[in-house]
């Protein structure tokens, strides 16, 4: 593994921009003819010199299929395979790596619990519940479970302010209860949900909770102990890391006692033609050659975000995000959808008399990346009775300057219909 | 009135004249738009929306003279804007102009890059449904 430079003294306080901004390769371009504003880090963030350093070097110096070598590559490559796989587990604070499985992202983590634990614990008429919150990827795969085996989906509703409706969570909570599934940060409106509290009062009726951690492990302190979660899924290209790498934590318990989620190699013990006996975890549940490359790229992701540490990340992400809701506000038509009082820096919103595509498209045209439409969370805008909103989303190598042309093109924006 | 292709090179010029500047080429765009005649309300329903766009976008036809007029209108500026184009070069044309006609300015105009290749598919399909309805009504002439 190449030793790239430490990150000293980027962090003394304030995240040192010009310093960051100068390890992201891709924001340094020109986009229809201006500097480019990358404002889709919710879809995607952007990746460092380390991480795409670390992906180069895998494959000029040691590709290799992990497990079972007998030669030197094979051995290096697995080691830095599972060196990744500790750092993902003091990462999320997991109390031992075997905890940890590789998916190819958030969606597989959750289908993988979908298919393995719902398979065999959901029962005709248990209760799943998720929220109004949830992306589809934390809907769909419950509704796969619940029309195989005749189970409940019960959806918490939200308020106005794009908070969940904690009592009526409550409400919904029964003996009848054998799973949680909720999102910690939607993506759609950036609420963070008390999920501490949900969690615990989860388990008072015996269920089991998963938490959706897409969009808030760039963002918050995500300590799977403390939180008392079951389960954690999150994507590793959310986190400056890959596409194609996702992470599902889970209780040790529970993945053992979980049947395996695909048949193949690397999840095996024993084949005959007669018994296969399943590998332990986390190979379990990883069966085939995984995403190697970019699993040992995600590793250089994480060390980057210790190097900075996520209290200095949330601090200077609050800033952006505080002064493009204050700047915004003043925008003639402009309509914020999502004010819960704890948020992660996501900025939605709609300009009056014009569509979200519209404003997406004369964003880019002045060479600012912004996300349009429903997000994938068709449900929450229903709940809104809105089409979809546009979406800006910031991430700590973005600038007040950034947000200032942000602001500077919403206004002319505006003006065509205000 | 203009032939079909006099109005393309028009078009084909007045773009020219905007350059290569992303961000006038589509504020102009929507402005054409904008000065599309008011589409009644009562006409926004599923029977009038062409598939195969990813905006919401309503047609209708009326056949005058043996000349097809078309009204339109989308849920977005930007379509608004590429259908007022394509209602400035075929509204008010024969049937048969409008079936054989060769809608090159499209591509002299570098739309492709300004909307991107879904909203191009878009752009087919409100082309294709025009086509459609004069090939209708020329078979009800024909009739």
């Amino acid at each position: 593994m190449i030793d790239l430079e430490p990150l000293n003294n980027l962090y003394s306080g304030i995240i040192a921009e010009n310093k960051i901004r100068a390890l992201f390769p891709i924001l340094h371009q020109e986009v229809n003819g201006k500097p480019l504003v990358y404002f889709d880090n919710a879809a995607t963030t952007q990746k460092p010199i380390q991480v795409i350093e670390a992906l180069k070097n895998y494959y000029e110096v040691d590709n290799s299929n992990i497990h079972r070598g007998a030669h030197t590559l094979a051995s290096r490559a697995t080691d830095y395979f599972e060196q990744t796989r500790n750092l993902v587990k003091e990462f999320i604070n997991a109390p031992s790596s075997e905890e940890v499985i590789f998916t190819k992202g958030t969606t597989e983590s959750i289908n993988l619990v979908a298919s393995t634990f719902g398979r065999k614990f959901i029962k005709q008429g248990d209760e799943i519940i998720i929220s109004t919150l949830e992306h589809h990827s934390n809907i769909v795969p419950w509704q796969m479970l619940c029309e195989e085996k005749g189970a409940i989906l019960k959806i918490i509703p939200i308020h106005d302010n794009g908070e969940l409706d904690l009592e009526a969570y409550k409400n919904l909570l029964s003996d009848k209860t054998k799973l949680v599934a909720v999102v910690h940060a939607s993506n759609a409106l950036g609420t963070i949900n008390p999920v501490k509290e949900m969690i615990e009062q989860a388990h008072e009726f015996g269920a089991k909770f998963l938490l959706d951690g897409a969009q808030s492990t760039a963002h918050l302190d995500v300590n799977v102990q403390d939180l008392n979660c079951d389960f954690l899924a999150f994507s590793a290209h959310k986190v400056y890391g890959p596409t194609g790498v996702g992470i599902l934590y889970g209780k040790r318990e529970l993945l053992e006692s979980m049947p395996p989620y695909q048949g193949g190699g690397e999840m095996i013990k024993e084949v005959t033609f007669a018994k296969t006996t399943y590998n332990d975890i986390p190979y379990k549940f990883e069966a085939g050659t995984p995403n190697i490359g970019d699993v040992i790229a995600f590793g250089e992701a994480i060390r980057f975000i210790n190097q900075l540490g996520k209290p200095a990340i949330r601090e200077h992400e609050n800033q952006l995000l505080e002064h493009a809701s204050e700047r915004c506000a003043k925008i003639k038509g402009f309509i914020p959808i999502g004010t819960a009082r704890e948020k992660v820096s996501v900025l939605s919103f709609s300009i009056n008399n014009i569509h979200p595509f519209d404003v997406g498209l004369m964003l880019d045209a002045s060479g600012i990346a912004v996300r349009t439409g429903h997000h994938c969370t068709q449900p929450l805008m229903e709940r809104f009775k809105i089409e979809g909103t546009v979406r800006a989303s910031f991430a700590v190598y973005n600038t007040t300057e950034e947000v200032d042309r942000l602001v500077e093109s919403l206004t002319k924006i505006s003006k065509r219909k205000n | 009135m203009a032939g079909i292709n006099s109005i393309q090179e028009e078009i084909i010029s007045e773009f020219e004249i905007l350059g290569d500047d992303k961000e006038s080429t589509i504020y102009y765009i929507m402005e054409l738009g904008d000065q599309l005649p008011e589409f009644p309300e009562e006409e926004k329903k599923e029977d009038n929306i062409i598939k195969g766009c990813q905006s919401k976008v309503w047609l209708t036809t009326t056949l005058d003279g043996g000349k097809v007029c078309f009204q339109a209108d989308s849920n977005t500026d930007i379509t608004k804007g590429l259908i007022s184009l394509l209602i400035r070069v075929l509204s008010g044309k024969t049937t048969s102009e409008i079936i054989n006609a060769n809608l090159y300015f499209i591509e002299k105009i570098g739309m492709g890059n300004i909307i991107g290749s879904q909203r191009s598919n878009g752009l087919s399909a409100m082309i294709k449904q025009m086509k459609l309805f004069a090939i209708a009504y020329q078979a009800k002439i024909n009739a």
